[in-house]
């Protein structure tokens, strides 16, 4: 039926002979969709933000409010040089020498929580508030620091040994949980708006026109997903790391496999949400339904311990308990994957269930 | 064999029947034009034949193939434009000839297809700055990036301006010449006219007139229209009696006589108003028109104005 003589004019039919055999790998359908969703990606700079900028804000921002003090040093006062000098050998106390009635005043003032005064026969008064801790606590290093002075032998030797690792800190605490809500929030959103928004301009009916095998178009948004995930994780863990020395103890190819394990389990779930929804409305008002209680209850910002027994089984079942819970063994406590098998468990139920659901309600139009 | 074929075809939403016993019959190598107002179940009928939409009954075969069975094949056979797709705004337009051109195992480079559209001079721009006749010829270069056997365009010139409308014209006078089938629906009139080999009149679900412009034009065997308006009380069903005029509506305060012989009516028409006494304010004459067939079928206009 085609063999009319092609007109200059147009020359298609001409142009569509003349075409080589064989084809690039980059004209590979597969290829070109995941091409379009990182582009597409990519020239969105609100979706920039939010993926790689927002994550490195907030682990910048409570890390610096959360971050450890050097351990507390308590002001004190004395009246004489002498009790002053003896005060001195114990470093957890800084020492001012007053005059009485300016010590009695800066007490009053709450400037120091204890002052030590000379008594009678030798002795020593300490005036403090004793429903005040850290009177209490002044009085005891105050009175340790002057008895030693003046020649008490502890009976006992007694050493410290300070635990003040690296890996208990809140911003260690933090980290996991943040890279965590961001696998979970790049994922349902990345997948939500774009197929949602597809399907109500109609773009995804054309494709669905097309020979365009409809598990390509899938696929091509799990690929660009996990490609993604390589940069989202390197710039966050990279970030932690460097700033703030957030330890990585857990084997590294499990750490990958952990994250590539939770994108995907979120993927599938924005699959389900995206399956049927026709508005970007109707989408983003599910998406922030499934979010925003594993945002509270899965431990982002604190351990999801402090909820009630009650509802440790729910929060425990959650997709992002699960990551977080098991990011943070791989992170901060080196607990393999072995040791992981609860959240790797629950973790492939939730992406088998969820993607099985979702392309039983999927609509292509 | 025909290109297309459409036995019964019958498709029903909820309350409203869309197509309703359809049966067509598009010959290969002709540009085959669906007419008809909104509603008149022409898209329905060309998403079955996209394979886009299930019908409830009856039997469809396209290049001789059926949907059934052959989904793959047809697909890579047909170029499809739909109606209301909006493509990808921030890719350019040579990713998007791109994107579509990967799917199929045949066709033309994506610089032919852009080149035959003229859109070389922005191939490099996102598809979001296009004007609307240029993303028009986008969305039928991704039609043809498959070399297809044959061509759906569901209103290709909808919302266009007469510029871009002419344009695009020009383009599918050209894809006829290169025979390929094609099979457009449409409620402009003047585009079936200009493009269509064939065409159906369609209205409410069925056809309501097939043939050739020409033919269905003949058919209502009326060459002129006449529409005049008068000042003053006119007795129209004096009209009816004068020479060449074969009938008389009122419209909106004016009158509109279907004519047979011009010559002889218009003169007839002024002495008959002379007559009245019923001065003449304004006078129109035009041929008869697909749009006229429509209304001497159904006595409704195509679009509602």
């Amino acid at each position: 039926m085609s063999d009319l003589t092609a007109t200059p004019a147009i020359g298609l039919r001409e142009a569509a002979a003349k075409q080589p055999g064989g084809r690039a790998l980059a004209d590979h359908p597969l290829v070109q969709l995941t091409l379009v969703r990182f582009r597409e990606f990519l020239r969105e700079p609100e979706a920039l933000f939010w993926v790689f900028v927002f994550p490195l804000l907030l682990a910048a921002g409570l890390g610096l409010a959360f971050r450890n003090r050097p351990p507390d040093v308590l002001k004190i006062a004395a009246v004489t040089p002498q009790l002053a000098d003896s005060l001195r050998r114990e470093k957890l106390l800084d020492v001012q020498q007053l005059s009485p009635a300016a010590a009695s005043d800066a007490l009053r003032t709450g400037k120091v929580a204890l002052i030590a005064v000379p008594g009678a026969g030798g002795s020593v008064v300490y005036e403090y508030d004793n429903t005040n801790p850290e009177g209490r606590t002044a009085r005891m290093l105050a009175d340790g620091a002057v008895e030693r002075a003046a020649g008490r032998v502890d009976p006992l030797a007694a050493s410290d040994r300070l635990l003040q690792e690296k890996g208990s800190r809140y911003i260690d605490f933090l980290v996991p949980g943040l890279l965590g809500m961001n696998l979970m929030g790049s994922a349902i959103w990345g997948m939500g708006f774009a197929i949602v928004d597809a399907r109500r301009k109609k773009l995804m009916k054309r494709l669905v026109a097309t020979p365009m095998p409809r598990a390509y178009y899938l696929l091509s948004f799990l690929l660009s997903r996990l490609m993604l995930l390589v940069i989202e994780v390197g710039v966050l863990l990279g970030f932690a790391t460097l700033a703030f020395g957030v330890p990585l103890r857990g084997n590294f190819a499990e750490l990958g496999a952990l994250c590539v394990l939770g994108s995907l389990s979120f993927c599938a779930l924005g699959l389900l949400i995206a399956s049927r929804a026709q508005t970007i409305e109707a989408a983003s008002g599910l998406m922030n339904v499934t979010m925003m209680p594993m945002w509270v209850v899965s431990g982002v910002f604190f351990s999801s311990q402090r909820f009630p027994d009650t509802l440790q089984p729910f929060i425990k079942a959650l997709p992002l308990t699960a990551v977080i819970d098991a990011l943070r063994m791989n992170m901060l406590q080196g607990g393999s994957l072995a040791q992981l098998a609860p959240q790797v468990g629950l973790l492939s139920v939730w992406l088998v269930v969820c993607f099985t659901l979702a392309l039983k309600l999927f609509r292509w139009r | 064999m025909p290109a297309l074929r459409i036995v019964h075809l019958r498709k029903t939403y909820k309350d409203v029947t869309a197509v309703d016993g359809l049966d067509l019959e598009v010959r290969t190598g002709e540009c085959f034009g669906l007419l008809g107002p909104n509603g008149a179940g022409k898209t329905t009928t060309i998403e079955i034949c996209e394979g886009l939409t299930q019908p409830d009954s009856g039997e469809v075969e396209v290049l001789g193939l059926q949907w059934r069975s052959h989904a793959n094949e047809l697909r890579q056979r047909l170029g499809i434009q739909l109606q209301e797709t909006q493509l990808a705004e921030k890719l350019t337009v040579l990713e998007t000839i791109r994107l579509f051109r990967s799917f199929f195992g045949r066709g033309p480079q994506p610089a032919d297809v852009i080149a035959l559209v003229q859109l070389e001079e922005k191939q490099k721009s996102r598809v979001g700055t296009l004007s609307g006749g240029q993303k028009q010829r986008l969305a039928l270069a991704c039609a043809l990036v498959g070399d297809p056997d044959l061509l759906f365009l569901d209103e290709p010139t909808t919302g266009l301006d007469p510029q871009a409308r002419r344009q695009l014209w020009e383009l599918i006078e050209q894809f006829k010449l290169d025979g390929r089938t094609i099979l457009l629906t449409t409620h402009y009139m003047d585009e079936a006219e200009r493009l269509c080999d064939r065409v159906a009149i369609m209205d409410h679900g069925k056809v309501i007139a097939l043939g050739t412009p020409r033919e269905l034009i003949a058919s209502i065997g009326v060459e002129h229209m006449v529409e005049f308006s008068a000042a003053g009380r006119l007795d129209a069903g004096a009209l009816r009696h004068l020479d060449g005029v074969r009938d008389v509506t009122r419209e909106n305060g004016s009158i509109q006589m279907q004519v047979t012989e011009l010559h002889r009516a218009v003169p007839a028409l002024l002495e008959e108003l002379d007559r009245q006494r019923v001065p003449l304010t304004e006078l129109r004459t035009h041929s008869a028109t697909l749009e006229d067939v429509f209304v001497a079928l159904t006595g409704r206009r195509l679009r509602d104005e």
